[in-house]
């Protein structure tokens, strides 16, 4: 019963990290671009909070630089492929590998580091519940934050002006545009929004999920958020249930090494990575399904009036 | 007011140039970056500027790192022409590694000369296997090849660490994670003594010539390049797009592999999980400055290649972590693709009161059809508002 509840409640803390970096990139695609430096602002989000914890001691100014950083690198990389119409795929992946390089270059003396000891979180009398309790109720507040980004976000998509203008402008910039929307300055808004998710979500993993710095620590998570975002189709819901999910597979493989499971534990590191591959080849298998569900303008760009 | 104008044609002078201004930016902040450090800038651009070039032996070495870039790159050029992203170099080149390493481990003291056209084809067939899973699952499947060849190189890595920590760690190495040296029969022939230049060099050249030809001067290399331009002219033309995937990816991937195979059977001469060097991420930068261009990439191939030993020496030399070569690549590629902006627009200054009459959207470029986007910048990539208006 305990290893189950203790299982369930790393997926979920696992989930977390993924499902915060995933909604950020369900923003940027939803407005039509597609960013590949997560990995990259990630990365420097991570050393970003880490460095201020370690020094000012507090986890909350740690995520306020995580998601600052992201923000900052999701606004170059806006400019770039909003303003100046650079290629999407080409100037993510430019932020992903300055964003490893940089974060390797800036982090070699805070390696040694450690964080200040965290007290543990539970919530009073739920926490106290058998099963439930170990599985559901001892999360750090980010765990719940995340729940509730999920359903604020469904709420601002699909409920309000502002979501149906920013959904507007992934479906169709040029119908945005000629109903005088601003298209260009509402994409990198969306951008630099997802960055700052991002952002939070690297903060989150070298502050909390793994408190440690050590050069390209993200380890993919950046990129596998990416393909959960095809997975979820484009949906906040799916997105958070795709994580959990993804989190308790990535999970497993502590759980089946504490069983004695006898595989070596290189193929039980590779699991999240072979996972994601399976899953994005069930999602795409079927064309139509994609077709429908996706953000029509993605990945092409939009320069109005040349 | 800054405002882009479309060109009517993209600008020749800025393809060649923009390259150049991109490296200027890159050196510009790099000397900012030094002074910022408390470093001596000129002692950084020394490092390395001069120092990789100011002696044969230097310039060996220089030979050596860009040889595995120079060859990555090119089959990268071929496959991002075609409009397919394989990002996931590094994990073929490391495949490429493997599988020649394999072969190489067979060796005894007898084992004749043809071993070592044996290992090159092994790292040649690994790289195109480890590739041909991305192909075959975007082909099959329509999975994204960018998020599958990127994952693959995770697995890539955990498959080598693998290895190295078991089935074929060394005896005899005190536990080192490492494989036996290789048998000298099994080492890349040198070029000439007392460098570390082997017959890669030789081989790197001669797929400059080949891609070159392949490209440029023949019709299942026009066939390739057309889907990446213009997908919908492609298919009218009865040109497949799935040939072209294969073979995009079928070429890189074996590119990559051969990478690898000339680098565990030459200067590195054992499997060890430091074989990954970025090389594969490194060669994608390579790439691009050199506008997929064969010819253009030798010179961004041996660019890059300063990078990788002016890292090293400023370790050395200045006592700044070597990773400020994996900061740079990222910002010359950033500028590199800033730069780019100027191969299809103009900057012009305009008042603010004349931005009411735009010169309407004359230049409708081609193949904006499905998720194609084209790679070289070499043509605009906007669309423009007609329909808007």
């Amino acid at each position: 019963m305990e290893p189950t509840a203790l299982l369930i409640a790393a997926s979920l803390n696992a989930g977390t990290v993924l499902a915060i970096a995933s909604l950020g990139l369900l923003i940027n695609e939803k407005a039509g671009i597609v960013n590949l430096g997560a990995e990259g602002m990630m990365l420097c989000a991570a050393l970003a909070g880490f460095a201020t914890v370690v020094h000012t001691g507090s986890t909350a100014a740690g995520f306020a630089a995580g998601m600052a950083a992201g923000a900052l690198l999701a606004a170059v990389f806006g400019l770039l492929v909003i303003w100046l119409n650079t290629n999407q795929y080409a100037t993510g992946l430019a932020l992903s590998l300055f964003g490893g390089g940089f974060s390797a270059f800036a982090g070699t003396a805070y390696v040694q580091e450690k964080l200040p000891e965290q007290s543990q979180f539970a919530i009073p009398l739920l926490a106290d519940i058998p099963f439930l309790g170990n599985a559901l109720f001892k999360h750090h507040p980010m765990v719940y934050v995340c729940v509730g980004l999920v359903f604020g976000l469904i709420w601002f998509l699909y409920r309000t002006r502002a979501g149906l203008v920013l959904r507007s402008v992934g479906e169709s910039p040029e119908s945005a545009h000629a109903l005088g929307y601003p298209v260009r300055r509402i994409r990198l808004l969306a951008v630099v929004a997802g960055g700052a998710l991002c952002g939070l979500a690297g903060a989150y993993v070298s502050t909390v999920y793994t408190p440690l710095w050590v050069e390209g620590m993200i380890a993919g998570k950046g990129w596998i958020a990416l393909a959960l975002t095809t997975f979820a189709t484009w949906r906040p819901a799916r997105v958070l249930l795709g994580t959990y999910l993804f989190g308790g597979v990535t999970m497993l493989q502590f759980h089946l090494q504490g069983m004695g499971v006898n595989v070596p534990s290189q193929f039980l590191t590779m699991m999240p990575y072979v996972a994601t591959i399976v899953v994005l080849v069930l999602i795409s298998r079927n064309p139509t399904w994609i077709r429908v569900n996706m953000p029509a303008s993605i990945g092409k760009p939009f320069y109005p009036g040349s | 007011m800054l405002r882009l104008e479309v060109r009517p044609q993209p600008s020749a002078r800025w393809s060649y140039a923009s390259p150049l201004l991109a490296l200027a930016i890159t050196v510009v902040i790099g000397v900012i970056l030094f002074a910022a450090l408390g470093k001596d800038p000129v002692r950084g651009l020394q490092v390395f500027f001069w120092e990789p070039i100011k002696s044969p032996y230097a310039l060996s070495e220089l030979m050596v790192k860009a040889t595995p870039l120079l060859i990555i790159a090119l089959g990268l050029a071929v496959c991002f022409r075609s409009n397919v992203w394989n990002i996931g170099a590094e994990g073929q080149y490391l495949i490429g590694a493997i599988f020649a390493a394999g072969v190489a481990l067979t060796a005894t003291k007898e084992t004749g000369g043809w071993i070592v056209p044996a290992v090159i084809a092994a790292g040649v067939l690994g790289g195109m296997l480890w590739a041909g899973i991305t192909a075959l699952l975007r082909d099959r499947f329509n999975a994204n090849e960018i998020l599958v060849s990127l994952m693959l190189v995770y697995v890539a890595v955990q498959v080598l660490n693998y290895l190295v920590y078991g089935p074929w760690k060394d005896p005899m190495g005190y536990n080192f994670p490492q494989t036996k040296t290789f048998e000298s029969v099994t080492q890349i022939p040198r070029l000439m003594q007392g460098s570390r230049v082997n017959i890669g060099l030789l081989l790197a050249l001669a797929g400059v010539a080949a891609v070159w030809v392949f490209l440029f001067r023949t019709y299942a290399g026009f066939a390739q390049q057309v889907g990446g331009l213009a997908p919908a002219a492609a298919r009218y033309a009865g040109f497949s797009s799935r040939k072209a995937l294969w073979v995009a990816l079928l070429t890189s991937g074996g590119m990559a592999g051969l990478a690898g195979a000339l680098e565990v059977a030459g200067p590195i001469g054992q499997l060890t999980p430091y074989v990954p060097a970025g090389y594969g991420f490194a060669a994608i930068i390579v790439a691009f400055v050199g506008r997929l261009h064969p010819v253009g990439i030798v010179f961004s191939a041996i660019l890059m290649s300063m990078f990788y030993i002016g890292g090293e020496l400023a370790q050395s030399r200045l006592g700044l972590p070597k990773s400020i070569t994996g900061v740079f690549q990222g910002l010359l590629l950033f500028a590199l693709l800033a730069c780019d902006t100027l191969i299809a627009y103009r900057i012009r200054f305009t008042p603010a009161a004349l931005r009411a009459t735009p010169s309407s959207g004359r230049h409708q470029p081609p193949g904006q059809a499905g998720s194609a986007l084209p790679v070289d910048g070499t043509r605009p990539t906007s669309e423009t508002t007609e329909g808007a208006r």
